[in-house]
């Protein structure tokens, strides 16, 4: 049983292994992807820290912790990253998503995430190199309440975010109930005329 | 593998652990100051650890993890979930407590009881020595290390389980190296130095800061303390000290406490906004009666700051001479500030004759002890009017931060000090031209040579007076960005003189002369002011600011005084606020963003209502913000329903059922608790206020009036007394003692609304004698004492507080859109939300009726009720009232 607060946003991404993987589900998570709950949800409050409650031992705290536990039960530990190398790389970016995205951020909080990220992404595929990991799926929760407010301009600004944001939300599984946030083909101006 | 470390990172000490922990070949090397951090999405000390494929690890705890990944360790559930507790809990506590301890001196541990507790809690539940099993894991080391620097040097106040693992990791032999590596007592201030650089810790949102305090009141009662609160309770009026009314004019008084408070004061040229009135005049006053309340004798100045470039610009403005602004704003602050009841002993202004005398004294003094330089400076020169233009007369971009409209002498938007030939494309603001550099003659205050004498007293001074945080750190960040010359003249006609030849077409830089105001205004009060401004043996001064005038207050001023050897009495504690946010912006008066001092008494509230909420809301420790639903919401959740609920209770009470005279009381042992809580409460009030800690001493006042109310719910005298003998002489004593209670809440509350206070105390007829403050609660108001008149519910704080606010409907004036400049309802407008509102209903309907998902349709409902609110507002309606039956 998963207790989710706030928020928003990475109650579902568990759903990505928990809910397709048949058998393979959180010990307890109930029936179809309903296991989830959504309790004390208020828009103003920080987002709230989720925790699992498994059949053997104590629960889990915390969004990492539960999203790597699943990922691992439905034994899918390529998106931990392969080689000790990739896996602190990964960890890296889920420590970066949990401790700068996503709390009570301010918008400019948010512009230097964006800015931050844009520069990383600029000769990237996935936040963690060359292959998909746990830390795009994440991201993704994280940034699209702010993605979907972007304006176009905007969405040009952080072109490198938005070629990375419409690949995962693309990619099979991710998006889930999310809405797909459009991102134009062509550009409004461009820099020569 | 190289692991780059700056010197003096909070994260230094866990890296280099976890390295000596799993054996890690790295090669440490500590990065030169000011090196570009590894990446940019990390801050500045984070360490970089350069892996084999290229990439850079920033985060310290992947570097942890990855050393411990080469030695084959996999992460498991629990150590990942130590990791991320401690990244997003246990950092931010210990960086709190690492602040308060290095920062502010005082003792940090307090800030980590709740992260301690989660460990103890681990470590019992598992029964094993190590947070993740058995052994060591990254999990302890990473864990160790962020609680290190701050336990290192106190007491662990924390149990065993706890007590043997902090142990055995700080004796482990890789722990131990890695301490004496990177804490080296050099590090280690440079560690300190890094911490000031960061942005303040931001407490978790339910606790707010001052709350160790706040705890004290719900510790456990001891014998001793009722026994104590019973003694004094019975000790009556006759224990309190007899008020003391000094003599006009107000003067040092040998042997008492003698007081002295200034507030920063108001520049001239326009209305003061609320931020302005909290940040001094008001947080002053608050003071100042709570100093008068306590016997001390004390003076309170302030006036109107009114030479300077920007009366000047301002009179250009409206066509008026710089003596018809000053005329003109002066009595506009004067009359703001008497609504709000501000009890200055005097309210001057900086444009008299003692201003011109005793800031060429000062300057003829420095002048004759060498601390006065000339030099030749470019200055912008207007070549169509004919003059040089101070810096307020010039506009142009700012050179740091390229906002548009910065001013010549500071950028509105990043809050930097310029000079005004740095501008980019500078511009004349009285003809629009673009002036020229030329070079010209001005005096300069040697900074520099009188640091020698600045350092010394404020070590000093430090060490004994009471000042704030953010005044101490402003100082020091002064201080240590090293002190320069600072020019003292100015190209301007309205101000004081120069009493020099070849400067005399010039006159004193507002800043040199401003904080002379306080001396002056003092000498129009009374020809005998050197008693208190040369006095410092006798006299203790407290200066009231907004943080933005700490540097001239605690640098600038104290050495012109300084470098008279005159004898001056200098501030002993400065006290600066943060600031005070318009809902979410910044009050701006040149952006007209905010609420004014003439508005607030056109909005129809009282003056202690207002008094009430800016207190309460008073940005102390931390920038707070106002706003128009909170100041409804706190006004009739805490004065009316709580403070001004219990007051008139207790004394319907005693009017209803005892004819207007205080029953005998018999006390119980339930009686001796209330008591001691109200004595807990009350010392907490003293011990705030004595640290001008004014909005958290506001929280005590309600929780005693908390206790109160709770006090007669639990004993219902209103039930009592139709009952038999015994029940009816319980009632008299509950009431008896919620009666004292209220005349004790009477004279607390005189700080904060001196109005409310006065009303309250004709109603209980409290003796005046009584209207003192000491740290016993006693029985003012003993059996057979006659009040007065009793009004109904709330009316005399209406009355008497001249418009106080019903619960619970909000009263309409409060509504923010209906405040300034009244709008009447606009039929095209409503006409158009009407059809909106319409629209928008039928949108919901139909999503809701085909299914679509959750996000959608609240996102729909959402817009919806935001029409529907505008809708109401439009109409001049309270937008909450007609839509009760709604859902939340």
């Amino acid at each position: 049983r998963l207790l989710a607060g706030g928020g928003g946003g990475w109650s579902f991404s568990t759903r990505c292994f928990s809910g397709k993987d048949g058998g393979r589900r959180a010990a307890g998570a109930g029936r179809g992807g309903a296991g989830l709950t959504r309790e004390g949800a208020g828009p103003a409050e920080r987002e709230q820290i989720p925790i699992l409650q498994t059949n053997s031992g104590p629960g889990l705290t915390g969004l990492i912790t539960i999203a790597s536990h699943l990922v691992k039960q439905a034994k899918k530990e390529q998106l931990l990253g392969s080689s000790a190398e990739e896996k602190a790389v990964v960890h890296q970016w889920l420590e970066y998503r949990v401790t700068q995205v996503g709390r009570q951020s301010s918008r400019e909080d948010t512009r230097t995430v964006l800015k931050d990220l844009n520069a990383h992404l600029e000769d990237k595929v996935y936040l963690a190199g060359n292959s998909f990991t746990l830390a795009d799926i994440l991201m993704y929760y994280g940034l699209h309440h702010v993605m979907v407010d972007l304006t176009v301009q905007e969405k040009e600004i952080y072109l490198n975010v938005s070629r990375w944001f419409n690949h995962i939300q693309h990619y099979p599984g991710v998006r889930q109930h999310l809405t797909n946030v459009i991102f134009i083909k062509n550009r409004l101006y461009t820099s020569a005329h | 593998m190289r692991l780059r470390v700056a010197a003096g990172s909070p994260a230094a000490l866990k890296v280099v652990a976890a390295a000596h922990c799993a054996g890690a070949p790295v090669q440490l090397c500590w990065a030169e100051p000011g090196e570009p951090p590894p990446s940019p999405l990390c801050p500045p000390w984070a360490p970089a650890l350069q892996l084999e494929s290229g990439a850079v690890l920033f985060s310290p705890n992947a570097i942890c993890q990855y050393f411990f990944l080469r030695r084959g360790e996999q992460p498991t559930d629990l150590t990942t979930q130590w990791l991320e507790w401690e990244a997003t809990e246990l950092q931010p506590a210990a960086l709190a407590a690492l602040y308060a301890h290095l920062v502010h001196g005082r003792t940090g541990v307090e800030a980590l009881g709740e992260p301690l507790g989660h460990i103890e809690r681990s470590l019992v539940g598992r029964g094993t020595a190590y947070l993740a099993g058995d052994t060591e894991s990254v999990a302890d080391v990473v864990v160790w290390s962020t609680l290190f620097p701050v336990l290192r040097d106190e007491a662990i106040p924390a149990a065993e389980p706890l007590q043997s693992w902090f142990r055995s990791m700080t004796f482990s032999e890789a722990c131990r190296n890695a301490a004496d590596t990177v804490l080296l007592p050099r590090h280690l201030q440079e560690f300190t130095a890094c911490l000031q650089k960061l942005p303040l810790p931001r407490p978790p949102p339910d606790t707010a800061p001052g709350c160790e305090e706040d705890d004290v009141s719900e510790r456990a009662l001891t014998e001793e303390d009722m026994a104590a609160a019973v003694d004094a309770w019975t000790r009556g009026a006759a224990a309190l000290p007899k008020p003391w009314r000094p003599p006009k004019p107000v003067l040092p008084v040998e042997g008492m406490r003698n007081v002295l408070i200034t507030s920063a004061l108001p520049y001239v040229n326009n209305v003061p906004h609320l931020g302005n009135i909290i940040g001094c005049v008001l947080s002053a006053d608050a003071f100042a009666r709570y100093c008068r309340l306590r016997n001390w004798n004390t003076l309170y100045v302030c006036g109107t700051d009114e030479y300077g470039t920007a009366t000047e610009t301002k009179a250009v403005e409206e066509g008026l001479t710089p003596r018809e602004i000053c005329d003109k704003y002066h009595a506009v602050h004067a009359d703001i500030y008497r609504w709000f009841d501000i009890s200055f002993d005097y309210f001057g202004r900086t444009t008299t004759p003692q201003q011109t005398v005793i800031s060429q004294d000062i300057f003829q003094r420095l002048q004759a002890h060498g601390f006065v330089l000339q030099d030749t400076v470019q200055q912008l020169h207007c070549a169509s009017c004919q003059r040089f233009l101070a810096d307020r007369f010039v506009e142009g971009i700012c050179p740091f931060c390229s906002y548009q409209e910065a001013r010549g002498d500071q950028c509105d938007k990043c809050g930097k000090l310029i000079n005004a030939v740095e501008l980019k494309t500078p511009r004349c603001k009285l003809c629009s031209g673009s002036p020229t550099v030329r070079p010209t003659q001005h005096l300069f205050l040697d900074l520099p040579k009188l640091e020698e004498r600045l350092q010394p007293w404020l070590e000093n001074c430090w060490a004994t007076g009471n000042w704030t945080a953010n005044a101490r750190y402003i100082t020091r960040s002064w201080i240590r960005d090293g002190l320069r010359p600072r020019c003292i003249t100015r190209d301007l006609q309205w101000g004081t003189p120069v009493p020099l030849d070849g400067f005399r077409d010039k006159v004193f830089y507002v800043w040199f002369d401003a904080p002379i105001g306080y001396l002056s205004i003092t000498a129009n009060y009374t020809e005998h002011w050197e008693r208190w401004w040369k006095n410092p043996q006798q006299v203790e001064l407290y200066n009231f600011m907004a943080k933005d005038n700490v540097p001239f207050h605690s640098v600038v001023f104290p050495c012109s005084l300084l470098g008279t050897d005159d004898n001056y009495t200098l501030v002993n504690h400065l006290i600066a606020t943060e600031y005070l946010n318009y809902e979410d912006g910044k009050f701006s008066k040149s952006r007209g963003v905010g609420v004014f001092g003439d508005m607030a008494k056109d909005t129809g509230i009282a003056a202690d209502v207002w008094r009430f909420y800016l207190l309460y809301v008073r940005p102390e420790g931390q920038d707070s913000a106002f706003s128009w639903g909170d100041l409804m919401l706190k006004n009739n959740s805490e004065l009316l329903n709580n403070l001004g609920n219990f007051i008139n209770r207790a004394g319907m009470f005693v009017c209803k059922f005892f004819g207007s005279a205080v029953p005998p009381m018999v006390l119980t042992p339930d009686d001796h608790r209330l008591l001691a809580r109200v004595t807990v409460e009350l010392r907490q009030y003293h011990q705030l206020l004595e640290r001008v800690r004014i909005r958290d001493a506001l929280r005590c006042v309600l929780n005693i009036s908390r206790h109160g109310n709770q006090y007669i719910q639990v004993n219902e005298p209103w039930k009592r007394i139709k009952g038999g003998e015994e029940d009816r002489q319980r009632a008299g004593t509950v009431t008896g003692v919620a009666v004292n209670v209220a005349a004790l809440l009477a004279v607390l509350v005189q700080p904060y609304m001196p109005t409310v206070s006065a009303a309250i105390q004709a109603q209980l007829c409290v003796p005046p004698e009584c209207s003192v403050l000491s740290h016993i609660f006693t029985c003012t108001l003993p059996p057979g004492h006659r009040v007065g008149t009793v009004w109904g519910q709330h009316r005399g704080w209406r009355e008497e507080g001249g418009g106080g606010v019903k619960p619970p409907i909000p009263p309409p004036q409060l509504d923010p859109p209906s405040v300034p400049g009244k709008t009447p309802p606009d039929p095209s407008r409503i006409q158009e939300l009407t059809e909106q509102v319409a629209k928008q209903g039928n949108c919901v309907r139909q999503l809701k009726a085909s299914g679509s998902d959750r996000a959608r349709i609240d996102s729909e409902v959402g817009k919806l009720l935001a029409l529907k609110r505008e809708l109401a507002l439009a109409q001049n309606m309270s937008p909450d009232g007609p839509r009760g039956k709604g859902k939340k």
